[in-house]
């Protein structure tokens, strides 16, 4: 169920090469960790991040989840459609419930991040 | 489910008021037209019974102590004692105004000296300040005097943190952050207890102390206590004691005795004052010699027969009160220790701890208990592995239909799938019996018809609620149809 | 056994079987033995019910101040409660419970939550309540902290004509943040005198009626203050015939709800008033209660948005409160119930019209005068040459105000402060004029 083709973080982001952007979500594992996702905080396009750093937040009823950035780079999209429609990230986690685009600072880093195998791995079997 | 705004018609009115001297018009004209108010509030406008049937409605909806069993953990819901009721109610106590002079308030003064006095003896520490309107509130005034002592001794700008263990309250990271403080998270051992050789690593001239729960949010008492202060002391940090668990050892131990800086009474919770559908409460502090300086604003003193106020405090931090805290629900609190005394002050953790263990001991054999040792006034199991897809969650609502207030669920966050139980002292074994019982057929169930779980409550005032549309479809307040 | 503890010997004996223990000291075995020995009684015997009342009957009694007509005010106020408000805050359904945890049995708190939720937006014309804060004096704290949390900035500006003990918690707590707080002076006239705006500004706070009772103009206030919060902290009761401040651009308003049907109480517990501005929703600090549906898609309430409290988002919550002022807030909402839009009306109109007749009758005496010229509310400075002596002459006629060492702490010398609510009467007015001419007093200001 885990999407091969794209990279994946530790902390269950997944990150989606696309021509010198990456497109950046959080996991089916996350989603349902989570529980009904109620609010999504998105970061302003046009911000530069860091690696690591701390770039969105996602909402249960229940729980908060942080989004880091999986590479660095800047904000050069987001899915303003989730301020309406936060259960978009549970009913399409790698679809219509992407977070936002980052422009890539360094490609390399890409290669830093888990494959849709060690992923697997990491989260036993469920994607 | 009807609000008041539903009911009553308009121009109806559930209470009287003397008439007008003059006309409206002539008093408005004291108010600069520009700040008169336009348009009235929208209130509701019902007659008395209306108003009464109302409320008496839905206080039915409510599951209160007096209704039953509420083991909800972590807040000792034991039963609220009527005469407090009635003595809080004198007019010599409700009816007196902060603000007048000493002289005229001696016996309130005298309620806040008893209270403060046998709360020192209780904590076996020296100074008291009985300000905090609620336990959070304690918190805070606690991460303030650590603050100012360290300010003090001129450490401030490098003793910056404050070490949690992960079983902590929520409020613990959250009171310590409004102080200005970092907080660092001190994991948990096998035992349930703090891991000491991560709490050694941890500590350094860069930490200003630890907030310890003792006994913990598992309800295991930390038997590594005196070591865990005296590393702390020796590193050069204070330590904080969390009370809302005194209920474990009321009567038997003494904060003071352990190495606590500075301890937090819930009188709301140890002391019986009722919690009133979410406060208000009071959480007065007890701190030790170190830090009596710093305590707030004015502190109580006894001159011979006579109380009076000392605000001869430089060093204070200041009032974190406007007066001198939620003084009813101290006097209800007197009252409780004034009834007890120290032989039923002492029979409150003997019967508190009894019940915990024995429900426990009874409850192991169905549910998984992951800390199984002896346990305080309280003890975490976890609802996992009772049947398929059957979570904490459907057992807590199950409990509803056997006529239970569920426990504390998904706390602490250490335990999977956690239900904490305090039972408190209260309860008659009769009433244990009957949890336990509920609670070994609701297992049951989860084997034979997990719906009847998925499904619960069925017959509570409302079927179980969709808590994700209150907060994406918002509706905080009554519109005018 | 006390009658609050049921457990006899045999049930004793019989938990501690199951338990597989011998005695009640076993229980405690795991606390340190050195920890048990160093424990020490009290001292204090058991009492019984009668006892007990005996005791703090006399300790109420001992207060002489309980038998004084307060016109004291300073941030406490003697209005009357209607007997259905104490009815039905007693109801054991609503005290006897906790924060409603299990919304399913907890609809009744939920329900009235939602109510005054409703009642506080209306009075303060803002778009979102909390369920309460212990207080008016903390609810202004953490909107300051809120408000540099929303725009930046570290710098408070705090009217000098805001009332002195709040002032004092918000101190605390600004220097436990890092704010740091400005004074703003007051005019001749009482107002509220705002001349330069500084750099770094997170939040102007404005009483509204002010320390000295003076009705302040809140018009053109958020305009001068930019992005910063203008936060304006209230009496409820005012509200009643005053212009909300939501009318004036506040970014919240907080304020002390005692007066909405809970007693003086020496102080404790009150009511912190704290409502905001819809977009600001997600930073506010307590309990929200929010209308949904249940599985059979009938109206319920539940908690909501709890992700920003700290038993969800711990050290990065929006506040620490967890337990709040819920039965207070209960209080107020039967009070305002009770009253509705006429009563509450009736109770703003008749403190003016009260505390305006004593205010005249004392300016009509020789040596005193009112302190301000602003339009005031129910309450008012009044100078004269003596003033210690004349608050002297009202106790010997049984009479409180708050005296010349309180008011001073706001910087006006030699004044006292006099309040009257719907409950004072024509008789206790004259007894206060009466008390004020006595020989010699104050003829030479």
């Amino acid at each position: 169920m885990i999407p091969e083709g794209l990279r994946y973080t530790k902390d269950h982001e997944w990150a989606k090469p696309e021509d010198g952007t990456v497109r950046v979500g959080i996991t089916h594992h996350a989603q349902k960790e989570l529980g009904d996702i109620v609010f999504v905080e998105l970061p302003e396009v046009g911000r530069t991040v860091s690696k690591g750093e701390e770039v969105a937040t996602v909402e249960s009823v229940k729980a908060v989840g942080e989004v880091y950035a999986p590479v660095s780079g800047e904000v050069v999209a987001r899915n303003d459609a989730l301020e309406s429609s936060p259960e978009l990230v549970n009913k399409d986690p790698y679809g219509e419930g992407w977070l936002f685009v980052l422009k890539m600072e360094n490609p390399a880093e890409l290669d830093e991040l888990l494959d849709a195998a060690a992923y697997e791995k990491l989260v036993g079997g469920e994607g | 489910m009807g609000t008041i705004y539903e009911c009553g018609a308009s121009g109806r009115k559930g209470t009287s008021l003397p008439p007008l001297g003059r006309s409206e018009e002539e008093i408005l004209s004291f108010i600069p037209e520009g700040l008169r108010r336009k348009a009235p509030p929208w209130l509701p406008e019902v007659s008395q019974p209306e108003l009464v049937r109302h409320y008496t409605r839905l206080s039915r909806m409510n599951y209160g102590v007096d209704t039953g069993f509420y083991p909800l953990g972590s807040c000792t819901m034991k039963y609220n004692p009527k005469l407090h009721e009635e003595l809080a109610r004198l007019p010599g106590f409700s009816g007196l105004h902060p603000l007048l002079p000493e002289e005229e308030v001696q016996g309130a003064l005298g309620v806040l000296w008893e209270l403060s006095e046998y709360l020192k003896g209780i904590a076996g520490m020296p100074g008291v300040t009985l300000q905090p309107a609620a336990g959070a509130h304690g918190e805070l005034t606690g991460m303030l005097l650590f603050k100012r002592y360290f300010e003090d001794r001129e450490e401030l700008e490098k003793r910056v943190k404050i070490l949690l263990p992960d079983s902590a309250h929520g409020t613990n990271p959250a009171s310590a952050t409004m102080a200005g403080f970092k907080v660092v998270s001190i994991p948990s051992d096998a035992r349930g207890m703090v891991d000491l050789a991560a709490l050694k690593a941890a500590l350094g001239e860069d930490v200003a102390g630890i907030m310890l729960t003792v006994p913990n949010t598992l309800g295991i008492f930390e038997e590594d206590i005196l070591e865990i202060t005296r590393l702390v002391h020796e590193a050069g940090g204070l330590c904080y004691f969390d009370g809302a668990n005194l209920n474990a050892y009321l009567g038997r131990a003494r904060p003071g005795d352990m190495g606590a800086d500075v301890f937090h009474f819930n009188l709301h919770k140890t002391f019986s004052t009722p919690h009133g559908g979410g406060g208000p409460g009071a959480g007065p502090l007890a701190v030790s010699e170190p830090l009596v300086p710093y305590l707030p604003l004015p502190q109580i003193v006894r001159q011979g027969n006579r109380y009076a106020l000392d605000w001869d405090r430089p060093k204070s931090i200041g009032r974190v009160h406007p007066y001198f805290g939620n003084f009813l629900v101290m006097v209800k609190a007197l009252a409780y220790i004034l009834l007890l005394g120290d032989e039923g002050l002492r029979e409150v953790s003997n019967g508190a701890v009894l019940a915990a263990n024995y429900l426990k001991e009874r409850l192991k054999k169905t549910y998984k208990l992951p800390h199984d040792r002896l346990c305080k006034h309280e003890f975490v199991l976890s609802g996992e592995g009772l049947g398929e897809g059957i979570r904490t969650l459907d057992i807590a609502k199950r409990l509803i239909d056997y006529g239970f207030h569920p426990p504390t669920i998904y706390f602490p966050l250490i335990v999977k799938e956690a239900l904490m139980i305090e039972p408190t002292e209260t309860e008659p074994k009769e009433v244990l019996d009957a949890f336990c019982q509920a609670m070994e057929e609701i297992a049951q169930e989860a084997q034979k018809s997990p719906e009847l779980l998925k499904e619960a409550p069925h017959r509570a005032p409302v079927r179980r609620l969709d808590e994700a549309r209150a907060v994406r479809q918002p509706i905080l307040r009554e519109s005018p149809a | 056994m006390t009658e609050y503890i049921p457990h006899t010997p045999e049930d004793i004996e019989e938990m501690l079987s199951a338990i597989g223990l011998k005695s009640l000291e076993a229980l405690f075995s795991d606390i340190p033995e050195e920890v048990r020995r160093r424990y020490r009684p009290l001292g204090l015997p058991r009492g019984d019910e009668e006892k007990v009342r005996r005791h703090l009957e006399g300790l109420a009694k001992r207060s002489t101040g309980r038998g004084l007509i307060p016109f004291l005010g300073g941030g406490i106020y003697d209005h009357f409660v209607p007997a259905v408000v104490n009815y039905v805050i007693s109801l054991p359904g609503f005290y006897t419970a906790y924060t409603p945890y299990q919304p399913e049995v907890s609809q009744g708190t939920l329900t009235w939550m939602f109510e005054y939720q409703t009642m506080i937006c209306e009075l303060t014309g803002m778009e979102v309540a909390n369920s309460s804060m212990y207080d008016g004096a903390t609810a202004l704290a953490e909107a300051a902290l809120m408000a540099h949390r929303t725009v930046g900035g570290r710098r408070v500006l705090v009217p000098r004509s805001l009332n002195p003990q709040v002032r004092e918690v918000l101190a605390t707590y600004a220097w436990g943040a890092g704010l740091e707080l400005l004074d703003v002076p007051y005019s001749e006239e009482g107002k509220l005198a705002l001349e330069g705006v500084p750099e770094g500004l997170c939040a102007l706070v404005v009483q509204q009626p002010n320390f000295f009772g003076v009705i302040e103009d809140l018009s053109g206030l958020k305009e001068r203050i930019g992005k910063a919060f203008l936060i304006v902290y209230v009496n409820p009761i005012a509200l009643g015939v005053l212009e909300p401040p939501g009318a004036f651009g506040a970014d919240v308003v907080v304020g002390e709800g005692q007066v909405l049907g809970n007693p003086m109480g020496f102080g404790g517990p009150l009511l912190g008033i704290f409502a905001t501005r819809g977009e600001h929703l997600r930073r506010m600090p307590g309990r929200l209660a929010g209308r949904t549906m249940d599985a059979e898609g009938r109206p319920g309430y539940v908690m909501a948005f709890q992700t920003r409290e700290q038993h969800i988002r711990r050290e990065r919550a929006t506040s620490n409160i967890c337990t709040n002022s819920a039965l207070c807030a209960l209080a107020a909402t039967v009070y305002l119930a009770a009253l509705g839009p006429e009563g509450l009306r009736r109770v703003a109109l008749l403190s003016i019209e009260r505390a305006h007749d004593l205010a005249s009758r004392i300016k009509m005496l020789p040596g005193y005068e009112l302190a301000f010229s602003r339009p005031f509310f129910n309450e008012f400075a009044v100078r004269c040459a003596a003033p210690e002596e004349a608050v002297a002459r009202l106790r010997e006629a049984g009479i409180a105000v708050l005296p010349p060492g309180l008011v001073a702490k706001a910087g006006l010398d030699g004044a006292f402060l006099v309040a009257v609510t719907e409950k004072r009467t024509e008789e206790e007015l004259s007894r206060f004029v009466e008390a004020l001419k006595g020989e010699g007093y104050g003829d030479d200001l």
